[in-house]
């Protein structure tokens, strides 16, 4: 039979035939990128589509759940996409004023510290879009890992032990949390440099502002990591100067927990900072989440005791406890300078920094002298002659009115 | 090449005659046929000294990476800067001969795997095309689809041998230079060396089947020419190329459709817990090349004039 059969049957096909089925043979790869082009286009808006269906609850009854909500247990991944329209350069410097932390500009200053230091880490989240792998077993024991190209940068708390490891460098940053106060500390420290690492962290922080000072409204419901939730928002109110537009939280319709964190600006575009898990459980996560020895031949940085911790960034920056002016969505957090802009003195420190950050920013004068002001899509940020730095959430006019008013 | 005749022809009258003895079991004679023609074509892939060259190439990658890690950490310094520059897994060779095994897939899968793999797919069709040794094998009463196949098996064969000779040399030399342990996974966890080594062999069958969708381009750039130099050249210029738009930031949209993108999602593996979404995108888009460059080549291949 085989040998009956022609190896080649097209080879004895008048030439019209042939012709036809090398087009129908084409047609088979051609089918297969269209067949493959239309699972890429309808899969995720068929999974998208239809928001559940949950029995109406006032928005009261919602903060109040999220509020009772015991849920001590998380094991998933979260997406935080930050958007502020910040020259890369800058990650460190100028947004860090985003939600009060005082932090030092980190990717300016900090060049000598450990790689596996979490101040130098953290920072790197508020630029782009970033995936982390966050565990809790209550409040003892978290761990928060950064997922990077091939390699990991993970926190982990550990009763009242902290333990930082970058793997990319192998180098390891362990502190010992004082004892008596372990987990109050342990959660400072965890959130680092208090920027928001999961969806809870950042609706925390935000309910406690929005009390009074804004709208809050249940709008629908929507489907976060394969949870049904419900959408919480937030609009802030008797605040002229904010940059704020909105706020959205999702939040689990079992569990209570915010699943999904959306800060939306004033004027168009994509959000500011949207965090959200893709993939949640709330399941106990195994005790082998937390442990971490370090391997041998890991360079080990001893961090100092975390309270003393949190102030060494202002110390090294020069700067003081800031002040705050205002109230609710348009405060405005001063830190006051010791004497004038730094000059060339400190050659490798803030000098350098102010320079370089002269050229990002837009000279401003007013009866405060002149100054330097940096814009993004939510934070500004004044840097006036004498040294003072004025940011907040709020909009440009906003800083200057500030700082004139500080100078009278 | 004569090679290839020789190798060809004793194999085409032995099933010749069998087939005729046995017209029922026609389909088991088939079968034998192309396990014929698959053996053939491994020993005309394995015999080329071209072949053995790569392979030696790509042997040697863990030898040197071992021997400048083991030069670089004598006295005690981590490699590099401080910041982890260089391949993936480099760090952490020093403190465990087994990440050696890991860091030279990483270097090894970016440009010289993939450029043998391109060698062999390339002058799969097209090389026998040049040297005149094609239409002797579409005498046989094989099929030029069951012959593709049998290409196409050869070159896959060819990705796991080349994948396994890179791990093996790691192994040896990461594990006669370094110390040996429990192994760290990227996420800090720590697990004992027999896990580690599971999750070594996996990574190896990842990265081999990273290979198949570039396997079935530069057999659809065989079918295409009868230049086996050409076909070489364009599939890895064309690797090359696309390498390049991969690390392109403002081609961001265009680069998950890209067939390396998701290489080094192999590293996903090191992870507690593993996350796979990464490797099933990129075992995905494998499977999508190579059915969209493997019926292309079947089109082609199969309505083409053998002129040489």
């Amino acid at each position: 039979m085989a040998l009956i059969q022609p190896a080649q049957p097209e080879a004895r096909e008048p030439d019209g035939g042939r012709r036809g089925r090398k087009t129908l043979r084409y047609a088979v790869p051609a089918a297969v990128v269209g067949v493959t082009a239309a699972t890429i286009g309808l899969v995720p808006a068929l999974a998208d589509s239809g928001d559940p269906s949950l029995p109406s609850l006032t928005a009261e009854q919602l903060i109040t759940k999220i509020a009772a909500s015991d849920t001590q247990t998380v094991d998933g991944t979260v997406k935080i996409s930050t958007d502020l329209g910040l020259p890369s350069v800058l990650s460190g410097g100028s947004a860090s004023g985003l939600f009060g932390g005082a932090v030092a500009p980190t990717g300016l200053s900090s060049s000598g510290s450990s790689p596996a230091d979490p101040q130098r880490q953290f920072t790197q989240l508020l630029i782009g879009s970033h995936t982390l792998h966050v565990a809790a077993d209550g409040q003892d024991r978290q761990k928060v890992s950064i997922i990077e190209p091939a390699a990991e940068y993970s926190v982990i708390h550990n009763g009242s032990e902290v333990w930082a490891y970058d793997s990319s460098s192998n180098e390891a940053y362990h502190s010992a949390l004082p004892a008596q106060d372990s987990t109050a500390g342990a959660h400072r420290q965890l959130r680092a440099q208090d920027f928001p690492a999961t969806p809870q962290a950042a609706a925390e922080q935000i309910l406690t502002t929005a009390q009074g000072t804004a709208s809050i409204t249940v709008d629908g419901t929507a489907k976060v990591a394969g949870h049904s939730a419900y959408e919480l928002l937030i609009r802030p109110q008797h605040a002229s100067a904010t940059t704020v537009d909105s706020i959205r939280i999702a939040v689990d319709s079992k569990t209570g927990v915010p699943l999904k964190f959306t800060l939306q600006p004033k004027g168009n575009g994509k959000a500011a900072l949207d965090i959200g898990y893709t993939k949640v459980s709330f399941d106990k996560p195994s005790a082998s989440t937390f442990a971490f020895t370090p391997p041998k031949g890991v360079k080990v940085t001893e961090g100092r005791d975390a309270a003393r911790e949190r102030k060494a960034p202002e110390a090294k920056s020069g700067f003081g406890e800031p002040t705050v002016i205002g109230s609710g969505w348009d405060t405005i957090a001063v830190f006051q300078g010791k004497g004038a802009l730094p000059s060339g003195a400190e050659k490798n420190g803030k000098g350098g920094a102010a320079a370089m950050l002269g050229g990002f920013g837009k000279q401003v004068s007013g009866s405060f002298g002149s100054g330097t002001l940096f814009h993004t899509r939510l934070v500004n940020v004044l840097l006036t002659q004498d040294g003072s730095i004025y940011a907040g959430a709020v909009d440009q006019s906003a800083l200057t009115a500030a700082a004139n008013a500080a100078a009278r | 090449m004569s090679r290839a005749e020789t190798t060809a022809g004793p194999g085409l009258q032995d099933t010749g005659q069998e087939q005729r003895l046995a017209l029922p079991a026609s389909r088991r004679a088939r079968a034998v046929w192309t396990l014929g023609l698959f053996g053939s074509e491994l020993l005309i892939v394995f015999r080329r000294v071209r072949t053995l060259a790569l392979l030696a190439v790509l042997a040697g990658v863990p030898v040197l990476v071992g021997i400048a890690v083991r030069i670089e950490t004598h006295d005690g310094s981590s490699v590099g800067g401080s910041d982890g520059g260089g391949p993936a897994f480099l760090e952490q060779i020093s403190n465990n001969g087994l990440f050696l095994a890991f860091a030279s897939l990483a270097a090894t899968l970016p440009f010289f795997l993939p450029m043998a793999i391109g060698v062999v797919a390339g002058d799969s069709v097209a090389g026998e095309a040049s040297t005149g040794t094609l239409r002797y094998l579409l005498v046989a009463p094989a099929g030029r689809t069951r012959l593709l196949l049998a290409k196409y098996a050869s070159v896959l064969t060819f990705c796991i041998a080349a994948t396994l000779v890179v791990v093996l040399s790691a192994v040896v030399v990461g594990f006669s230079l370094f110390p040996v342990g429990d192994v760290t996974l990227l996420s800090g966890n720590t697990v004992p060396l027999s896990d580690g080594i599971l999750r070594g062999l996996l990574i190896a069958l990842l990265v081999a089947s990273s290979l198949i969708g570039l396997g079935a381009l530069g057999l659809f750039i065989s079918t295409l020419t009868d230049s086996g130099i050409g076909a070489m050249a364009a599939t890895v210029g064309l690797l090359i190329t696309i390498q390049i738009v991969n690390n392109i930031p403002q081609l961001h949209a265009l680069q998950p459709y890209l067939f390396p993108h998701y290489w080094l999602s192999f590293a996903d593996v090191m992870r507690a817990p593993v996350i796979w979404d990464g490797i099933v995108k990129n075992l995905a888009l494998q499977a999508v090349y190579a059915a969209v460059f493997g019926s292309a080549a079947w089109a082609r291949f199969s309505t083409r004039d053998v002129t040489s």
